[in-house]
């Protein structure tokens, strides 16, 4: 055997990179409304396509099209606006506090607003999701009092977790929100658990499980899909790619697969691509495979197609990494203006009643914090006591664990 | 009463846990259909179907990580690893997971799961047939770690695990699962129905978690043991003909401070004796405890007995086991001191 020339390694590398001109004429963006509707009990086997597409309903001129649109009233379609310029204004008013050094760290879902608010109104009360950090539309859009996220980004007296967990760390079991982990696609197993459980019971409820594109690489993803796949788990199992994973671009994560979402179809599981900054088709698309998954008719796959408009967290800064320029540049656009720009379209909403929403939006996220300070920042005013940390390690305190509570001094 | 081996001991506690609670669940790699590659959970699928005990792909941490899960849900999840040797994949699942859930969400999520695994050697299982990892459980907050070393204790704490609201690792020493065993390997075996700690009562009943047992009382030396090494330390002590006073663990975390120092109190010296390797190994641990709480008491150095520092060898087995002869002299060296 002669003539092989030497090996080479290929490691991946983004279109760009700062200084360069953002290029997503790579991305394959489908018009609004060409991607078929198939029914929920469709064999996965029948729609192998939809993993290489993105199912989209709003178009450039705001008007839902095609037949995922139309599952939400004008009413609803307002509120999830609302929801969404929450988030935003809620991401913004924290990301202030974390620089004016009221809280350690914080994580914008800056772009990816959609996402969480849209999945979240077409889940019922009792499923429970398994989030990442970057969900806390979750959490906004389900009613969470915003002033309890604020006092745990605080650590202060009143946050839940007692100041035990790093900010955004959430948790609420009520809220069908999972406690957050640091470690990466953990809860992507827990979440199946969670679901074969509730088979287990014959109960109705589903759970979702949340990924990110970089976590996908992890092999948590990977059994996830297995348990899902072998027992037909009621769970919808969410990816977001937002193209990076800190300074990764997505490229390093995919490798040579055509998108995250046909990562599915070796499992058997059926799988489906959304726009992610398209606020109706999110929901749509939740609201199937939901509907799916609740019918026993086994777990699906969904890659909520987005961009990560801010910085990985307040310790991240993406321009040295990425061109400034890149978000701006994204075709997919922007979740709140598309959504504002279709109710203009329909004549349920202008500009200036838009402009009015967010100073009452800005309005209530302010008097949220002013109520959550009253009761301490990380390095202000009261905090969670020591004592607490002894806690809940174990449902009764063992007598290693009080000798040490003793040596610290309570 | 019923005579029982560990494994029937083991199987009937997965019973009676099964018959008292719906909320249990029993599964893991070959443990449905099968009953498992050592017969510990014969017989459920069958008595309480697919759903409540069935086989699992070969992802250990799919299988922790969706028991953490079905934990969370409200079940009571019981999960085999089929040797404690191939844990490793789950374990960031139970370190990060399992253990710090309750904490982590102060009590608002909680994560009642007991994970089985066979462990410790003297079969001739080679390297990743024969480890005894209690030590990289022991040093995680939020875990209990048990160690039964008869059938009575493995069906009494293995309930006890199952009922217990707190993750627990329970190790299986496989060596132990047809009859003690005191490290004489060129001995016939004696099966466990000619041993007093074979006769398991019917039934429900528990072992508490965090309470050690004397099982050889004595006034010259206290020897730390568990598992297998419980039966060797005895063994050591009857042909040193030194009266040692041999102490069960039974739970290693959190371990029974109490029981550990009223008897080196007495006894005023301590041999720690376990499978494991010795650098950073559980018996680290118990020395210090002996010499942060028995100091004054002390008439010789801790010593410690056990697995070398090497992976665990197929060929050279009974060099690298710690047996009564090394006790012995272990023995026999602090009663020097």
């Amino acid at each position: 055997m002669a003539d092989h020339s030497p090996l080479r390694l290929n490691v991946p590398e983004p279109e760009v990179r700062p200084g360069g001109k953002p290029d997503f004429s790579n991305v394959k963006i489908p018009k609004a409304g060409s991607v078929d509707r198939p029914p929920v009990d469709v064999p996965p086997e029948d729609i192998r396509d939809m993993a290489y597409s993105i199912i989209r309903v709003l178009n450039r001129k705001g008007e839902a099209v095609g037949p995922w649109a139309g599952t939400l009233t004008n009413e609803e379609v307002l509120s999830g606006l609302r929801d969404m310029m929450r988030v935003r204004a809620f991401d913004r008013r924290m990301l202030t506090a974390q620089r004016q050094g009221k809280t350690s760290f914080y994580m914008q879902c800056l772009g990816e607003e959609a996402i969480a608010c849209a999945f979240r109104k077409a889940m019922e009360d009792g499923d429970m999701n398994f989030p990442t950090y970057r969900q806390q539309g979750l959490l906004i859009a389900g009613g969470y009092p915003m002033v309890d996220m604020m006092c745990q980004i605080y650590s202060n007296t009143r946050d839940p977790n007692k100041g035990r967990q790093l900010p955004v760390m959430y948790s609420s079991k009520k809220f069908g929100f999972f406690s957050i982990s640091g470690n990466l696609a953990t809860q992507f197993p827990q979440a199946v658990g969670w679901a074969m459980a509730s088979a287990i019971k014959n109960d109705t409820r589903i759970a979702a499980a949340w990924i990110g594109d970089g976590s996908t690489a992890e092999s948590d993803f990977h059994a996830g899909l297995v348990f899902a796949s072998t027992y037909k788990a009621p769970v919808v199992l969410n990816i977001v790619n937002n193209q990076w994973a800190i300074s990764t671009f997505q490229g390093i994560a995919r490798g040579g697969s055509g998108t995250f979402a046909a990562r599915g179809h070796g499992f058997g599981i059926p799988s489906l691509r959304v726009d992610g900054n398209d606020y109706l088709a999110v929901h749509a698309v939740a609201r199937w495979a939901i509907e799916r998954a609740r019918r026993n008719l086994g777990p699906v796959l969904i890659e909520h197609v987005t961009y990560r408009a801010a910085a990985h967290s307040t310790s991240d800064d993406p321009s040295a990494y990425r061109p400034k320029e890149e978000s701006d540049a994204w075709p997919l656009g922007d979740p709140v203006e598309r959504l504002k720009n279709h109710l203009v379209a329909v004549g349920e909403w202008s500009p200036e009643r838009h402009k009015q929403a967010e100073a009452e939006i800005d309005a209530e996220v302010l008097a949220a914090q002013k109520e959550a300070e009253a009761f301490g920042t990380l390095h202000s005013g009261p905090k969670a006591s020591p004592r607490d940390i002894f806690e809940d390690v174990y449902d009764k305190m063992p007598p290693h664990l009080r000798r040490q509570r003793q040596e610290a001094g309570y | 009463m019923p005579r029982m081996t560990m494994i029937e001991a083991i199987r009937d506690a997965h019973m009676v846990a099964m018959e008292r609670d719906d909320d249990v669940v029993v599964f893991g790699e070959d443990v449905g259909y099968f009953g498992g590659v050592f017969r510990c959970t014969q017989g459920l699928q069958e008595r309480f179907g697919r759903e409540r005990c069935f086989d699992s792909p070969i992802s250990e941490c799919g299988i922790v990580g969706t028991a953490i899960g079905m934990a969370a849900y409200g079940l009571r999840p019981c999960v085999e690893i089929q040797f404690a040797d191939y844990v490793y994949p789950a374990y960031d699942q139970i370190v990060s997971e399992a253990a710090r859930i309750r904490h982590r969400s102060a009590g608002d999520f909680t994560c009642p799961l007991t994970i089985r695994m066979p462990t410790g050697g003297g079969i001739f299982g080679g390297q990743t047939h024969s480890q005894s990892p209690e030590a990289l459980f022991t040093h995680v907050s939020g875990l209990k770690v048990v160690v039964p070393s008869n059938p009575i204790d493995a069906k009494g704490l293995l309930i006890a695990s199952i009922e217990d609201d707190n993750p627990v690792i329970f190790l299986e020493p496989k060596r132990l699962y047809n009859g003690p065993f005191d490290g004489h390997h060129d001995k016939p075996i004696i099966p466990w129905s000619k041993h007093p700690l074979g006769d398991v009562q019917a039934g429900h009943f528990t072992e508490p978690l965090g309470k050690a047992v004397v099982r050889r009382e004595g006034s010259a030396v206290t020897v730390l043991a568990y598992g297998t090494m419980v039966y060797v330390a005895e063994a050591a002590a009857e042909e040193s003909g030194i009266d040692a006073e041999v102490i069960d663990l039974r739970t290693l975390l959190p371990v029974d401070l109490d029981a550990i120092t009223k008897s080196v109190r007495k006894t005023g010296r301590c041999v720690v004796v376990h499978e494991a390797t010795l650098t950073s190994g559980f018996g680290a641990e118990l020395s210090a405890l002996v010499q942060e709480h028995c100091f004054y008491h002390l008439e010789a150095p801790v010593r410690r007995v056990t697995g070398w520092d090497t992976p665990y060898p197929h060929a050279q087995e009974w060099t690298y086991f710690p047996g009564p002869a090394r006790i012995g002299a272990a023995l026999a060296e602090v009663m020097e001191g």
